[in-house]
């Protein structure tokens, strides 16, 4: 199934939640909405879901619109932050809950009930865990039974609110790993929400990078990475080193001094040029666009890193940059920096 | 339910968020017109009875020597045995919470008991323990001194009823208090009574107050532990509720409503004064 | 502590272990103190009284105290103070649910004073509590003359006992709900929502199961003070033997006509009620815990 938003609104009191956010998932789809809290991701996921309601916009299902019906019947399943397990149920009933609240001519028979529980217990590897109640499983386990719940009503869309945000590190990545293999057993349209970058760009078909109520940009996790289409998914998304300079008549100006580099149609004013790490080689200072004071090197394994001071428009600004190892480099010396990768933007934005 | 996109807008300028969770309606309106019903309007027809009266009619009523006697003993004893259970119900709290004795869980649900007993069966129970042929009047009475049917007995009956409101209050707060704290100080070179009196009881010292106030207000209302011990002499040991309940059964209307009305309105900033310190005492305990 | 104090002496038993004094807790002597001035204030102000109930019941012998229970209007009293009891527990019971439900479900403007308002009767002195039925009800009262002139009576009879019942033990139920209900939030009914139940298949399947215990909790606490009330019984009742004499009721006239055994007889079976609310109180509470 498909989804689209158009052009949806939310404002709670003075804070605008979502402006004009339109977004398009195709059928089968595994998204992320990702971005840090406050963005809107879980106030988006939320409205598709039918859990609250947008002031201006639509929200489409296949086509059809969706606003026009409740949680109750637009048919998804909605995996919940800190899961909502009704903790007086055991397992199985939790599971069975969807069905077992269908009434009328939908009622469906105990032992289908049954048999399609314990298939999707079995389908999440706890079927061992039937009889416990929520209290006594762990957080992995407990994040499995929501999901397994969430899929018995057979969604046409399955909603993941921070699935593995309550989790620790280790289980939160075999859990991830499970997640995108059950996905592609089961191709249900599924969105996602997450303000981790990582699980965001291995877990995804396509990412949806918020910030501030408006999509920033949408795209594979290799384009989003790769090609930030503004400076907030550059900093967001990634390690970002960020060098203060200025445009004027179309060049780029480091201070006084103008630097043989692009400015790529940045508009003219205070910019910043951000590039990832791994992309500023080190030079002799006099021939380098940047140059700086080395204040610290750290070495942690295989990583090595530097805090430079350099010489920003409102006073010296310090950045870390990513040192091979092989690189010599005295603390206090000055060193240049030669990006070889990188991006101007506005400073405004 | 059911609205489309084109009615969603109009929800932001209703009073309450809306929700997928149905019956607001419904519930919000029964709650409003029950509480109207049972506690809001008969409320308002005790203040409406008072316009009846004139205003000199209402101060002549108020500032007669008996009320102002009945209504000193009730608010001048109710803060005395409010003080009483502020002492005492701290060391009682204090033993409950910091210290282990045999049968604590038993003494720990004793002090509910004036939550539970009818204030009848107390009122009774006190005057047959404190008069002069009683277990402890007996004892007293060699000493000189008379507890029933004297000012001292109210004082008995609203250290009863008040105690609990003193001891639930502060008790949750003492036992949230983590440990650390008293070590710091302890370990910052502060003796025992600096740590308490520095660290701990400002600590506690909202819900204390509280619970203080709780006592307080409830001892001004009571009525049946009270008129049993008291002895009921007109302006000496006679309570503002029973003052009330002598008027209404004189048929003085007139007078039975007006001295409601002032203790209606002592409740009202009792009751503020109590919501402000409860929010003191919430922000005092989710701070740290 | 220097390595020498660690060091047992050789004479010493083998085992010596040193503490230094607990920081937090008081010397011995304190300790005992506090403990025996908190028990001897205990028992002086609760305990006592609360033993004196029952052997002044029996201070007559057996034959006296199953004779005052049997004494027709005791037996009226009792039936009188069930069926108020009754009434007025199961209209709080609803009023509380509902109440909660509106309260702890959504959210909406001026939540805060209605709950202050739900929990008002509680600052009010149960004297006045009655009073305002008479002033509304009563032949001098606001509505008094058409209630006359309809032949329905309330104040001195059945419904203004409930009535003002009601209004003192209002706020028991709710009280208990809100801040539990408040507290597990809304999202398994979300959930549960999300999954097709509806409105009321969520309330009996989600929301009631969840606060099942604070709701008993609430539900005993009304009933001893439904049972017990005297102060606005009293003024609403006209003390009517046989008709509108409740439970304490009958306590204070017994009492007043000097018949101390029978008094303190009826006044123990509202005692046992308390106790029993109490035990009951003690073990929902671990249960309550459970609950949040």
């Amino acid at each position: 199934m498909t989804i689209d938003v158009v052009g949806v609104s939310k404002r709670f009191k003075s804070f605008n939640a979502l402006d004009n956010v339109s977004l398009h998932v195709r059928s089968g789809e595994l998204v992320a909405l990702l971005g840090p809290s406050g963005s809107g991701k879980t106030t988006l996921l939320r409205i598709i879901a039918g859990l609250d309601w947008p002031d201006a916009g639509e929200v489409r299902f296949d086509g059809e619109d969706a606003l026009a019906r409740t949680v109750r019947d637009r048919n998804v399943g909605f995996v919940f932050q800190h899961y909502a397990l009704f903790r007086h149920l055991s397992v199985f009933e939790n599971v069975a809950f969807g069905l077992r609240v269908r009434t009328g001519k939908d009622k469906v028979p105990d032992a289908a009930i049954r048999a399609r529980v314990s298939e999707l217990l079995e389908l999440v590897q706890i079927d061992w865990l039937a009889d416990r109640y929520p209290g006594q499983l762990s957080g992995g386990q407990r994040q499995r039974v929501a999901l397994a719940r969430a899929l018995a009503i057979s969604p046409r869309v399955l909603l993941l609110d921070e699935p593995f945000g309550a989790l620790d590190a280790k289980v939160r990545k075999e859990l991830r790993r499970w997640l995108r293999h059950l996905h592609e057993e089961l191709p249900v349209t599924s969105l996602l929400v997450t303000h981790d970058q990582e699980e965001a760009l291995e877990l995804a078909d396509r990412v949806v990078v918020m910030g501030h109520g408006r999509i920033e940009q949408v795209g594979t996790p290799a384009e989003v990475y790769e090609n930030p289409a503004t400076a907030f998914v550059h900093d967001f998304i990634g390690e970002t080193l960020a060098l203060p300079a200025e445009v004027r008549a179309g060049r780029l100006y480091a201070g006084d001094r103008p630097l043989a580099l692009d400015s790529q149609g940045t508009a003219d004013g205070p910019a910043r040029l951000l590039a990832r790490p791994h992309d500023v080689d080190f030079a002799d200072p006099g021939d380098a666009p940047f140059a700086g004071r080395v204040l610290a090197v750290r070495t942690f394994g295989p990583v090595r890193r530097a805090d430079i001071e350099i010489a920003g428009r409102d006073g010296p600004v310090v950045v870390e940059a990513a040192v091979p190892l092989q690189q010599d480099l005295a603390t206090g010396g000055l060193i240049g920096l030669l990006p070889r990768k990188y991006r101007v933007f506005a400073a405004s934005a | 339910m059911g609205h489309g996109s084109v009615t969603a807008g109009r929800q932001s300028i209703s009073f309450r968020r809306r929700s997928v969770i149905p019956g607001f309606g419904l519930t919000f309106g029964l709650t409003v017109t029950w509480l109207s019903l049972i506690v809001l309007i008969p409320l308002a027809a005790l203040v409406l009875k008072t316009t009846e009266l004139s205003f000199e009619r209402f101060v002549a009523i108020v500032t007669a020597p008996r009320t102002l006697h009945a209504l000193a003993v009730s608010f001048g004893i109710s803060f005395a045995a409010a003080l009483v259970n502020a002492v005492f119900g701290t060391l009682v709290m204090w033993a409950l919470v910091r210290y282990d004795f045999p049968g604590r869980r038993l003494v720990d649900a004793i002090v509910d008991v004036p939550f539970a007993l009818p204030t009848a069966v107390a009122g009774i129970a006190l005057t047959a323990l404190y008069a002069e042929n009683g277990w402890i009047g007996s004892l007293l009475a060699p000493l000189g001194i008379k507890v029933a049917f004297t000012p001292l007995g109210i004082l008995v009956a609203l250290v009863f009823v008040g105690l609990p409101f003193v001891v639930r209050t502060v008790q949750p707060v003492l036992a949230d208090l983590d440990k650390q704290y008293e070590e710091a100080a302890a370990s910052l070179g502060a003796s025992r009574g600096q740590t308490i009196w520095r660290v701990v009881l400002p600590t506690i010292w909202p819900a204390l107050l509280t619970g203080f106030a709780l006592a307080f207000a409830r001892g001004i209302g009571e009525y049946g532990s009270v008129i049993f011990i008291a002895g009921n002499m007109p302006n000496v040991s006679e309570i503002a509720p029973l003052l009330i309940v002598v008027r209404l059964e004189e048929f003085r209307y007139a007078d039975a409503t007006a001295i409601a009305v002032v203790m209606l309105a002592t409740s009202f900033i009792l009751l503020f004064i109590i919501n402000r310190l409860q929010q003191w005492t919430e922000r005092r305990t989710t701070e740290r | 502590m220097s390595v020498a104090e660690i060091a047992p002496p050789a004479t010493a038993p083998a085992r010596v272990i040193r503490q230094a004094p607990p920081v937090h807790t008081e010397p011995p002597a304190v300790r005992i103190a506090i403990i025996t001035v908190a028990l001897v204030f205990l028992g002086l102000v609760i305990g006592l009284p609360l033993v004196s109930v029952f052997v002044q019941a029996f201070a007559k012998g057996w034959q006296t105290y199953v004779a005052a229970l049997v004494d027709p209007d005791a037996l009226a009293a009792i039936r009188l103070t069930l069926i108020v009891a009754a009434i007025s527990v199961g209209l709080n019971l609803v009023f509380g649910l509902v109440a909660s439900w509106a309260i702890a479900k959504f959210e909406f403007t001026g939540k805060s004073f209605l709950i202050t308002l739900i929990d008002l009767p509680f600052s009010v002195s149960p004297v006045v509590a009655g009073l305002v039925f008479v002033l509304l009800f009563g032949s001098q009262g606001l509505i008094g003359p058409f209630l006359q002139a309809n032949d329905i009576k309330i104040v001195f009879a059945l419904p203004g006992i409930v009535l003002a019942t009601v209004f003192v033990t209002f706020p028991f139920v709710a009280r208990e709900l809100i801040p539990l209900m408040q507290e597990q939030g809304t999202s398994e009914e979300e959930a549960a929502i999300s999954l097709g139940a509806s409105g009321l298949s969520t309330f009996f399947r989600v929301t009631l199961p969840n606060v099942k215990w604070a709701l008993l909790y609430g539900v005993l606490l009304c009933n001893a003070r439904a049972m017990g009330e005297f102060g606005a019984v009293s003024v609403v009742s006209g003390h009517i033997r046989g008709l509108t004499n409740t439970m304490p009721l009958q306590i204070e006239i017994l009492y007043n006509e000097y018949q101390f055994a029978a008094s303190f007889a009826v006044a123990s079976l509202l005692a046992l009620l308390a106790l029993v609310t109490l035990c009951a109180k003690t073990i929902l509470e671990k249960r309550l815990t459970r609950e949040h």
